[in-house]
């Protein structure tokens, strides 16, 4: 018994039908429940009043953004080191999920940017190296729909997947170089346990990041459940074109 | 691999091989840039380091859908990818070519160009060390760029969408670089983080270059 049994796509998709109804309950439970504490059951910042609650979005979504496009990593790393396709199709599944957390979070922010700077943007490091992200996002799409084999198209878009990472990474640190920022520091860092969000607001955060985990696995095993599923119809297809 | 790289700027530098294109579109955008932000003086001279880095950025983009599809097209890449050369230098080489052909002038034509955007005296240095510092990095990306959608019809947009957001962090550190130069402020660390992306794609692009190539061909 090992995880790469779930490489074999038959089991794969076993196992994912069976996991994706607790997923979707629990993703849209904790979604549901973290937004609506959020929106409803926090007070209004003496400062920022009602927007502060734009959080409850703007971060689960950024996470899911960059958390994203690391799962991509590792899924095009184990295509080329193991060629699991299951893995490879993960990867693409989870491209367009990654783009739309992307974009959620710039709006997001934007909106909540415009009352608390007055600007909708900004050229902050961070907010730019998002923008930059997303054109990461756009490529690699538009990459996998260019090619016509699915497996040539696998191989080069794992490849862009780890050069962009390097590049992506380079462009977060390199942004930091040409301008000054203006967003403030992360409220949750992760590394030292300690935190500037008041616990009114962070178990409903807590929540609602949970809630965006959930509903992004269970978004990529059904896309990755669609994405084997038309791989196997183009196959028959093909057989049965040979028979003819 | 000097057989490669003459042969290379020869059909590069005859007809049909588009040598003075990016010269030319360089020499254009430069021009248009006056007709579209008007032609106060004290305002070009300001922007002329960040044009110019932009302009030779798009220059150097224009002909790198022609950097390896006309071999793939002839079939001579296939050729080269049996040969006993490895691909890592292949690509390199091809790389090479398309900076003598095309990073190389545009470096040259910088300041010329510049004196019609009215950079201020002290730029001129930077801005060329800059570019001189910043194309090859352009080239051996660029070459990554070919390289993924050599074997697409009509690739040529999609290699634009993907070669530019790579080009960000080389951008970033030669444009500054040449526009704080060209405010008379301190601008070495931004030419030494350049010289360091410069030569780290240059050790290690060629190698995921010649891994998609090989993989697009098979």
């Amino acid at each position: 018994m090992s995880i790469w049994q779930y490489a074999n796509p038959v089991k794969f998709l076993a196992l994912s039908e069976r996991v994706q109804p607790v997923l979707w309950v629990l993703a849209a439970a904790s979604v549901i429940t973290g937004l609506v504490w959020g929106f409803f059951g926090t007070p209004d910042d003496y400062r920022q009043g009602s927007t502060v609650k734009i959080i409850f979005i703007h971060v689960p979504s950024a996470m899911m953004a960059i958390n994203a496009w690391v799962m991509m990593l590792v899924t095009s790393l184990i295509w080329l080191i193991r060629r699991h396709h299951v893995s490879a199709l993960a990867a693409k599944a989870a491209a367009p999920v990654g783009m739309v957390m992307t974009v959620i979070a710039l709006i997001t922010g934007a909106l909540w940017g415009q009352p608390m700077w007055g600007t909708w943007w900004a050229w902050d490091p961070r907010l730019t190296s998002f923008l930059i992200l997303f054109l990461f996002y756009l490529g690699y799409i538009a990459l996998w729909a260019a090619i016509e084999d699915p497996d040539t198209a696998a191989d080069l878009t794992s490849i862009l997947c780890l050069v962009g990472s390097v590049f992506a990474l380079l462009s977060r640190y390199a942004v930091n170089f040409w301008n000054q920022g203006l967003h403030q520091g992360t409220s949750v860092p992760v590394a030292t346990g300690g935190r500037t969000v008041d616990d009114t607001f962070f178990v409903p955060l807590l929540i609602s990041m949970a809630g965006f985990v959930l509903l992004f696995l269970a978004l990529v095993l059904y896309r990755t459940g669609t994405e084997i599923r038309t791989r196997r119809a183009a196959a028959l297809l093909a057989r049965a074109e040979r028979n003819l | 691999m000097i057989a490669l790289l003459i042969r290379d700027l020869r059909l590069a530098l005859r007809a049909g091989g588009g040598f003075g294109l990016g010269l030319a579109f360089f020499l254009i955008v430069t021009v248009l840039v006056p007709f579209s932000v008007g032609p106060q003086p004290e305002l070009l001279g300001r922007i002329a380091a960040g044009v110019l880095w932009l302009g030779a950025l798009l220059a150097c983009l224009l002909s790198l859908d022609r950097l390896l599809a006309l071999d793939y097209e002839d079939g001579t890449l296939d050729l080269l990818v049996t040969a006993p050369l490895p691909l890592e230098a292949v690509v390199s080489i091809k790389a090479l070519a398309h900076w003598l052909t095309t990073g190389l002038p545009l470096v040259l034509a910088a300041p010329v160009l510049a004196v019609l955007l009215n950079l201020p005296p002290q730029g001129f240095a930077p801005l060329v060390i800059s570019l001189a510092l910043g194309t090859p990095a352009l080239s051996v990306i660029g070459t990554f760029g070919a390289a993924l959608t050599v074997g697409i019809k009509r690739g040529g947009l999609l290699l634009s969408l993907l070669v530019l957001p790579l080009y960000v962090p080389t951008l970033i550190f030669g444009a500054e670089a040449a526009r704080r130069g060209a405010m008379g402020m301190q601008h070495d660390t931004y030419l030494i983080m350049l010289a360091g992306i410069t030569f780290a794609t240059i050790a290690l692009m060629p190698f995921a270059s010649a891994a998609v190539l090989r993989m697009g061909l098979r």
